[in-house]
């Protein structure tokens, strides 16, 4: 019977019948899984090599922007120019304009060039006028006005240099690049160059940058991210202070109160939608509800505020509801079980159990909300140029202002190479408070997260 | 009285009716009542604050509104000068009566003269600019009386709205502690005013809802009325011009929004699905853990970011591989190809982890079936799970579709301002939303057609990410509903 069937056995056809070698369709298989995942693979290092050369550009390019070119000569500071009587009455001394400022600081960048003994065409004090941010005069006279006792004296100061002689330090600016240039020739880069190798001219830390206002057009050197910080900052205090109650209310409602009917269906389909309606729908709303209609002050931190706590409020609400439903309904049972009511367990158990979860989604929110740019275009927190504090925390919320992401619109549309650079610096800024703020949420949820 | 001292007086009251409704209910003795002291309290700060805060919110936003409606109708047609609207006659109003409300805070006017002034025998911009209020033109007889209704009324409002809040906080506090007494459910009548609160927060959605609806169809309709419907259909030119005679037709601008979109979901759409395949099935859990939170940052990048560095970073490159030095097909570094690539960029994450989630729902029990039967792991995803995952994924694309549709800064900034119906890929275009921006950032007056589009360029936007939303999310709610 053996011999029988092993006579008779079917044998499959092919070149190849044994297991441990395989054959071509196998082969081509095999080579095919290969490739499956070779595809797979080359899509996520496509994502992350896009996210690398993102993250390089906005490095490379916004670095520069904390650094900024300084003259630093002394300058006498003339009472005859700036205290024509000589009373050092502070009323006369604030009389006097940056006019009067202005020729100080030529004339002492000047002597400094022939103190070094740089040859150069020039002649004139007045010649160094291409060196010198135009805000370099107000910044002397705050100075003196601040301490009228300089009058007179020789004082060491950090002249802010001009937006081309900055880019002429970070190598933004080039010899070739200034034939055209009407506000700066070659000889001034040629005294440049000779200062910077004595050190008279030197880059040093941007502060202004992060804490100063922002400036007009032609003084790229001078503007700074300060003011429209402190926009953010009270835009993020509104939204925090509504969206936040607003959204745990509704999700408590929705997730431990509303009854299963048609009603609390239209509710829930219109979160779902005012997740995914586009944000410039929200600036319209901003724009038609809050100006247009309840007259509120246009460019107020408010108003922004209030927009973006209408777009940020579905995002609160999704998280926080799966944050209560991951609270398990045995905690819920025993606290109806010594019989609290059905609000008591949720107030007094489930949502100090869902909180850790709660505020990881608001912070995300909220990190979402700082970033936004679009709907704030619309009510008009641009083409305003910040220059002022607010003054207290009335005017802070009401008086105009702008918002961190608007002032980097804002820069980016100026089209000029050194508000380019602004404007990658500031997004830098941003990058960081996005940053820090996800930090701490992904913290808060590694530390109170609990798994029931 | 201003609103915060308002605000602060009814919140004194509540404090107050919280500590004696609780003191009322401990001090009496006798029977235990049927509630905890503190639900007594916050029964008397709840009637406090619920009707008199609630009807401050509604005064504030009315009060405007029909101060606005009643000068409107003084002024009638006569006091608006030629080429002028009512618009900017009403603000010339606000500015004069808040200019003599300045005038009088800084006692430089009695509040008697700000009423009766007539621009017959002062200055009026004279006396405002002294307070520091400047004026841009004469102000008109009209328009100074109109401003002093204005301030009557609204003086009158506010002397209104004040007197009612504090009468209805008041009558809450006096209702409030009557009821306290051992005997009235306290908890009952709490938990539902609570709950009352807890469904209005959740009403906010809907509001917020009919609030963009309303906006939208109102703007839109003033905009049909002085342009027709018609030509904004049927034009294919889109070229405003600020001085009339503008040609605003949608199609320019869906043509150019399309093809962005398209672009982006053709360089997102492959990515983000490979790579959600690669982690749901091949990676192993410590590849999982890192490759996924950095793919994610790209989602969490703002979209400012992106859109500078389609400016200044892919614009230029591409320029310098299509442009003038290279091929040629390329004139500026804004083009369609520069914001759809960058677009493409940003939704990788939101295409790759929406199908992530959707690969991963599809039921074990089909690749242990398919690979019983001797299929490889690529095959098993080609021929089993792609398939059952497929409606999922078209619903996952849709949604990144509405996305792209909707995305503003990328292309304002990447795809060029010139309108234009062309299919090179490499020529400036321009989107719905970046006109949005350009018609209602620009210098045009409010009440003209040029900026009163962008409501219905925002009409037509909402209508079609709606749309799309409802579709995508019917898909991937049917689709789920398959495997539970």
């Amino acid at each position: 019977m053996t011999d029988a069937t092993s006579q008779g056995g079917a044998r499959p056809s092919g070149p190849s019948t044994r297991l441990t070698a395989a054959d071509s369709r196998t082969k081509k298989r095999n080579a095919s899984e290969k490739r499956f995942r070779a595809y797979g693979l080359a899509a996520i290092g496509t994502g992350l090599f896009f996210l690398v050369v993102l993250l390089t550009s906005i490095i490379s390019n916004g670095s520069t922007a904390f650094m900024q070119t300084f003259i630093e000569v002394p300058v006498y500071l003339d009472p005859e120019a700036l205290d024509p009587n000589g009373n050092r009455d502070p009323a006369d001394i604030s009389k006097v304009s940056t006019f009067g400022y202005n020729p100080l600081i030529q004339n002492a960048v000047f002597e400094q060039v022939q103190d070094k003994g740089i040859a150069t065409d020039y002649e004139d004090a007045g010649d160094m006028k291409a060196l010198i941010s135009a805000s370099a005069a107000a910044q002397l006279r705050d100075r003196v006005i601040a301490n009228p006792d300089l009058i007179g004296e020789t004082v060491d100061f950090q002249i802010l240099a001009s937006s081309r002689v900055d880019g002429y330090l970070k190598g933004r600016v080039g010899r070739d690049s200034i034939t055209q240039d009407r506000n700066i020739d070659a000889g001034h880069l040629d005294i440049v160059d000779a200062l910077r190798e004595d050190g008279t001219v030197h880059k040093s830390f941007n502060f202004a940058f992060i804490t100063g206002a922002d400036a007009s057009e032609s003084r790229p050197e001078q503007a700074g991210l300060g003011v429209s910080m402190l926009g953010s900052f009270f835009m993020m205090l509104v939204v925090l202070f509504l969206a936040l109650p607003i959204g745990v209310a509704a999700s408590i409602y929705l997730e431990e109160f509303a009854p299963q009917n048609k009603f609390t269906d239209f509710i829930e389909v219109n979160i779902s939608n005012l997740a995914a309606v586009p944000s410039i729908v929200f600036g319209i709303l901003g724009l038609a509800a809050f100006i247009q209609f309840a007259h509120l002050p246009q460019s107020a931190p408010l108003v922004g505020g209030l927009t973006l706590t209408l777009m940020t409020l579905p995002t609160i609400v999704i998280s926080t509801r799966a944050s209560l439903k991951a609270v398990p309904p045995s905690i819920r049972d025993a606290a109806l079980g010594v019989g609290a009511s059905k609000m008591q367990s949720v107030f007094h158990h489930v949502l100090p159990l869902a909180m850790p979860g709660i505020l990881t989604g608001t912070i995300i929110g909220l990190a979402q909300a700082l970033g936004e740019t679009a709907p704030l275009l619309l009510i008009g927190m641009v083409g305003y140029i910040a220059t002022n504090y607010p003054e207290g925390v009335i005017s802070g919320f009401m008086s105009p202002n702008s918002a961190m992401p608007a002032q980097i619109y804002e820069w980016a549309k100026r089209a000029d190479p050194a508000y380019y650079e602004r404007a990658w610096g500031g997004i830098i800024i941003l990058l960081v408070f996005l940053l820090v703020m996800n930090v701490i949420a992904i913290v808060l949820r590694r530390k109170f997260e609990r798994r029931w | 009285m201003p609103v915060l001292w308002l605000f602060l007086i009814v919140l004194a009251l509540a404090a107050i009716g919280f500590i004696a409704g609780r003191m009322r209910v401990t001090s009496a003795g006798g029977k235990r009542p049927h509630s905890l002291p503190n639900y007594y309290g916050w029964n008397v700060a709840m009637k406090v604050m619920v009707p008199a805060y609630l009807a401050l919110v509604v005064w504030l936003l009315a009060q405007p509104f029909l101060v606005n409606s009643q000068v409107v109708g003084m002024l009638g047609d006569r006091a608006v000068p030629e080429g002028s609207t009512i618009g900017l006659v009403m603000s010339d109003v606000r500015r004069v009566a808040d200019g003599l409300d300045a005038t009088v805070a800084q006692g430089l006017m009695t509040s008697e003269e700000a009423n009766s002034i007539r621009t017959e025998f002062t200055d009026v911009r004279d006396r405002l600019g002294e307070a520091g209020v400047a004026l841009g033109s004469n102000v008109s007889s009209e328009v100074l009386s109109a401003a002093q209704t204005y301030r009557t009324l609204n003086a009158t409002g506010n002397f209104w709205m004040s007197t009612v809040v504090i009468l209805l906080a008041v009558g809450g506090l006096a209702w409030g502690i009557t009821q306290s007494h051992g005997s009235f459910r306290a908890r009952n009548s709490v938990e539902t005013g609570v709950r009352i609160i807890l469904l209005s927060a959740a009403m906010l959605a809907i509001l917020t809802t009919i609030g963009i609806v309303l906006s939208l169809v109102g703007n839109t309709w003033h905009f049909f009325q002085i342009y027709p419907a018609s030509k904004f259909f049927g034009s294919f030119t889109w070229s405003p011009s600020f001085g009339g005679g503008s040609e605003l037709g949608i199609w320019p601008l869906l043509w150019g929004t399309l093809y962005i979109s398209i672009i982006a979901l053709i360089v997102a759409v492959p990515i983000g699905l490979f790579a959600a395949v690669y982690l749901s099935e091949y990676a192993g859990p410590r590849m999982r853990a890192w490759a996924k939170p950095l793919l994610e940052v790209l989602a969490g990048i703002p979209t400012i970011v992106y859109g500078l560095f389609a400016l200044l970073t892919v614009g230029p490159l591409l320029l310098s591989v299509f442009g003038r030095d290279g091929l040629g097909w390329m004139q500026a570094g804004t083009a369609v190809m520069t914001a759809g690539l960058v677009m493409g960029i940003m939704l990788i994450p939101f295409v790759s982890s929406l199908s992530d989630d959707i690969i991963n729902s599809v039921p074990q029990s089909l690749r242990d079936g398919s690979y019983g039967l001797g299929a490889t792991q690529s095959e098993t995803i080609k021929q089993v799970i792609l398939p059952a995952a497929l409606p999922g994924i078209v619903g996952a694309v849709l949604l990144a579709a509405s996305r792209a549709i909707g995305e503003t800064m990328i292309v304002v900034f990447g795809a060029g301002a010139a309108a234009r119906l062309s299919l090179n890929p490499f020529d400036a275009m321009t989107t719905v939303t970046a006109k949005i921006v350009s018609q209602l950032t620009g210098d045009a007056d409010f009440a003209s057609p040029e900026a009163l589009v962008a409501f219905a360029l925002g009409m037509t936007l909402f209508i079609i990410t709606l749309g799309l939303n409802v579709f995508a999310l019917y898909i991937v709610r049917k689709y789920r509903e398959q495997y539970e």
